[in-house]
């Protein structure tokens, strides 16, 4: 067993040092030292996107990340997004929208939409289906959660008009 | 007291059943915040991993865990029963040893320091092929039924009559279709394995169990631990999927209660994901040989089958009941066999043997459809029969037909279909449209359920049932909300663990119209008690009496009237407490009922260069009985629809007849839809007031059974030709054009 490394990051906001071995996976230290298990295990080798955190903004399969890789990054989880118990649009769209089931891919979801609508605020309906294809639904909520990309996207873009509107 | 007579609101007077409140578990499943079994970490919990076995049929020789116990953090090695010298192991990954540790990284060194000697046994997984099965004496008679309209006479052999008396109606039918079709076995792949994370509290174990069936498992764990079952509690709030395959502890649950009991700390045993594709279960193949004939008209007159069905190597494949599906020809013959592999047992899945016998028998009718030269439409309208004498089996004939037309409507199939391989072509590029009829019994499971109500107004339920995704928890909220003239948000509701009052497990579509009943019961009688105590103050007949927009009013008179709250301050100070129980019976209950018929239709594109599929558009309308959660219903359908698609043209489990191995247990080897794989999809409600009326019927399975049957149907309208096998791949497409060589 390797020895232990201190790792900092900022997650979710707060400076946050961790202990983890080398071959410790960002995942798996969000989950089993920080308790942060919002993200979800599902395949362990990238394929099922359910495990989607952003990384300095970009989304990433954390099971595909060594945590010793976080050191100085910003790390933002499922749990940061709400602000209390209030849901940001993306959160509030899914739930709106009926796109969610059984819950367990929807932290990743929610997490690949931040990255998309933070890079493509009006993406097109192929643009959505492309860019979430790495995360699967199982029970499975395809059609919502499209519509809930696209209702979030819209509901962005008009509190950013409003925004711009009272200045 | 006088009788309480159980009913819902009709349409136009609910304020709540029937609409649309968003889950009230969303906020917890959109923010991270849900506690699924396998995010449960307890304070100085091992982990554990398990070593599951390389060979799909081998003999154990011996087991060495010496040095795997010599690993930093290993703290227990659990030598599984079934894995001592001696014993047969029968399919690839079957676990052998359990390694509990500090840490995850530890226990899977552990597991790979585990040495065990194998003696290597013959292997058989070649399912699709019968004469292969045969050959290597897999196979077995597993049932089979003779119908036929006329009877043999008192001396005559009852074989040798059905011989003759099929060949007679097939020389007497106008037109006579032969084939054969197929659908191979997938997995549950529940994106939460199977698993559990345990303790002991003293002498009372504690199961975090990811299970379907939380009032169920306690015992599962009794009987296997040997302990009382009221020392054990299941606890459950939150499912990642089970689609059938969650309903006991399994094995690996009461060996982590065992390694739990010996090391005297919380263990979390969670399978591994390629463990879950081979243990986690899987829906038994079936592959169906059929002649049919129909007379001038199309209907289909005569039926004689035989198909061969496995589900891997332990289990019931799929039986002669659902042969053909749906539709019940008058005469009949249909035999079974099953072939035993070296593949993991089956397990329920979705509507279990529906989808398969949908698939290798509505194809069938559909090719009669084109032998004829007729629309898929016309010839399974003539097929229906009528309300007074069926031809169908489970909903009535005048629900299909209601069902076809609006589904012919939202897909436009009259101007969108032509006869089979005779569509418009662009390049390489063929579309077609198919159809399908599917039937679901989704009775209402046995339910009990305690609501308590407080003298300060509040309201709540406990029921040992569980949400795997549909909605339960919302659903019971919903109906208490109705039945109190309450608004949802002023419910709590109490569930997931085995302490609550008795509920059924969630297989079958059986829950909503479990839960809904006990509520709506235990709902009314409360309801009665406290319109008894208001009845005096108001000087108005209990009878008389409603439960609306947060008060207690006499009907028609809503100046008599006391606030929710002030008329609960009248119990004192003790809560009032009901507990009312549903039981299935022969007697139709004013609350819920059975069977639901369902019709689904595709428009897909086959890309006859690639072999590839497109969903253009899918259709799926849907009979339910009354619907307590159109939002929820309707995800439902879709959820159901995609899952459908998945397994018409990618899903597959691959095994490697040399050895047995199951060769694609891996996400990105095993196939699932994608986000752009799915096309338009359309759901529609059927709930006109004779349906409505006949109150709640689950709908987690109906409509998964169709698309199989649908898209297989709308590929050989598009091609001319049937590609025999689902799923659809591009592989198949390709295989079947080149034996179709000049027809595509």
């Amino acid at each position: 067993m390797s020895r232990k490394r201190v790792v900092s990051a900022t997650i979710n906001g707060d400076l946050v040092e961790f202990l983890c071995e080398p071959r410790q996976t960002l995942l798996e230290v969000l989950r089993n030292v920080l308790e942060l298990t919002g993200a979800k295990e599902g395949c362990s080798n990238g394929n099922c996107g359910a495990c989607t955190v952003l990384m300095n903004g970009r989304p990433v399969v954390s099971c595909l990340v060594l945590a010793m890789e976080a050191e100085g990054a910003e790390i933002r989880t499922i749990e940061g997004v709400a602000c209390g118990s209030h849901l940001d649009e993306v959160q509030q769209a899914f739930l709106q929208g009926a796109a969610l089931q059984c819950g367990i891919c929807t932290p990743g979801f929610i997490m690949q939409t931040e990255a998309l609508l933070a890079e493509n605020p009006q993406p097109s309906e192929d643009e959505i289906r492309f860019y979430l294809a790495g995360n699967l639904c199982r029970c499975t909520g395809y059609d919502k959660i499209v519509r809930a990309v696209q209702s979030a996207a819209a509901q962005r873009q008009q509190a950013s008009h409003s925004t711009q509107a009272t200045r | 007291m006088a009788d309480i007579q159980y009913s819902w609101p009709d349409r136009d007077s609910s304020k709540v059943i029937g609409g649309r409140q968003i889950r009230l578990d969303g906020m917890a499943k959109s923010t991270g915040a849900a506690k699924y079994a396998y995010d449960i970490n307890l304070k100085n919990m091992l982990v554990a991993r398990a070593l599951g076995s390389p060979h799909a049929h081998c003999t154990i020789k011996s087991i060495d865990s010496a040095q795997a116990e010599k690993v930093p953090g290993v703290v227990h090695v659990h030598v599984l029963d079934h894995a001592k010298p001696g014993r047969e192991i029968r399919w690839q990954g079957e676990l052998l040893v359990i390694v509990a540790a500090e840490t995850e990284a530890a226990a899977m060194e552990g597991v790979s320091k585990l040495r065990v000697e194998y003696e290597p046994l013959e292997v058989f997984v070649d399912e699709f092929n019968l004469e292969a099965a045969k050959k290597a004496g897999r196979t077995s008679k597993d049932g089979g039924k003779v119908q036929l309209e006329k009877e043999p006479g008192d001396d005559e052999d009852e074989a040798t009559f059905a011989d003759k008396e099929l060949e007679r109606l097939f020389k007497q039918s106008a037109h006579v279709v032969e084939g054969f079709y197929g659908i191979d076995a997938i997995t549950h792949c529940c994106l939460e394995p199977h698993g559990a994370t345990v303790y002991w509290d003293n002498d009372q174990l504690i199961a975090y169990l990811s299970t379907q069936n939380v009032s169920g498992t306690d015992e599962g764990f009794a009987n296997d631990l040997k302990i009382p079952a009221d020392k054990i509690e299941v606890r459950c709030q939150y499912v990642g999927g089970g689609f059938g395959s969650k309903f006991a502890p399994d094995y690996w649950g009461t060996a982590a209660a065992r390694i739990a009991k010996a090391t005297g700390r919380p263990v979390k045993l969670m399978l591994s994901r390629d463990q879950e594709f081979k243990l986690g279960g899987n829906r038994p193949s079936a592959y169906l040989k059929v002649r049919l004939g129909a007379d001038k008209d199309g209907v289909v007159t005569v039926w004689d089958s035989d198909h061969w069905s496995s589900p891997g190597a332990d289990g019931p494949g799929v039986p002669q009941g659902v042969i053909p599906y749906v539709f019940a020809p008058k005469n009949y013959r249909r035999a079974v066999t099953k072939v035993t592999t070296n593949n993991g047992p089956a397990r329920a899945w979705r509507a279990p043997n529906h989808p398969q016998g949908c698939a290798i028998t509505q194809t069938a009718y559909d090719d009669m459809a084109a032998r004829m030269g007729i629309s898929s439409y016309d010839l399974f309208l003539k097929n229906l029969g009528t309300d007074d004498s069926p031809g169908v089996a489970g909903a009535k004939p005048s629900v299909y037909a209601a069902e076809m037309e609006i589904a012919a409507r939202l897909i436009d199939w009259k101007a969108k279909w032509h006869p089979h391989g005779k569509g418009a072509r662009r390049g390489d590029i063929v579309d077609g449209l198919g159809m399908s009829l599917h039937t679901w019994g989704g009775g209402g499971h046995e339910s009990t359920c305690t609501v308590k109500i407080h003298p300060d107004g509040g309201v709540e339920s406990f029921c040992g049932t569980q949400d795997i995704g549909s909605g339960t928890r919302t659903v019971c909220a919903m109906v208490l909300a109705e039945t109190f003239g309450l608004g949802v948000d002023a419910i709590r509701i109490n569930y997931g663990s085995s302490r609550f009052p008795v509920s059924g497990p969630s297989g079958g579509s059986t829950t909503v119209g479990g839960v809904s009943e006990s509520h709506r019961r235990a709902g009314q009688e409360a309801l009665a008690k406290i319109c008894e105590m208001v009845a005096e103050k108001l000087g108005v007949p209990a009878a008389e009496l409603i439960a609306d927009d947060g008060r207690i009013k006499a009907r028609g008179d809503a100046k008599k009237s006391v606030a929710w709250k002030e008329a609960c301050a009248m119990l004192g100070m003790k809560p009032l407490e009901v507990t009312a129980t549903f039981r299935p019976s022969r007697n139709k209950s004013p609350l819920s009922d059975t069977k639901v018929g369902g019709v689904q239709m595709a428009h897909v594109e086959v890309d006859t260069r690639t072999g590839l599929i497109r969903m253009r558009k899918f259709v799926a309308v849907q009979d339910m009985g009354l619907i307590i959660n159109r939002r929820l219903a309707e995800s439902q359908i879709y959820g159901a629809v995609i899952m459908g698609i998945a397994y018409s043209l990618f899903e597959q489990r691959i095994s490697d007849p040399a050895s047995g191995a199951f060769l694609n247990a891996d996400m990105s080897k095993y196939n699932l839809c994608r986000l752009g794989d799915i096309g338009e999809i359309v759901v529609e409600m059927y709930e006109p007031e004779s349906e409505r009326s006949r109150g709640v019927i689950g709908l987690g399975e109906p409509p998964v059974i169709g698309p199989g049957a649908a898209i297989s149907n709308a590929v050989c309208n598009a091609l001319g030709f049937r590609v025999p096998v689902l799923p659809l791949t591009p592989q198949r497409v390709l295989e079947a054009i080149k034996n179709n060589a000049g027809r595509a």
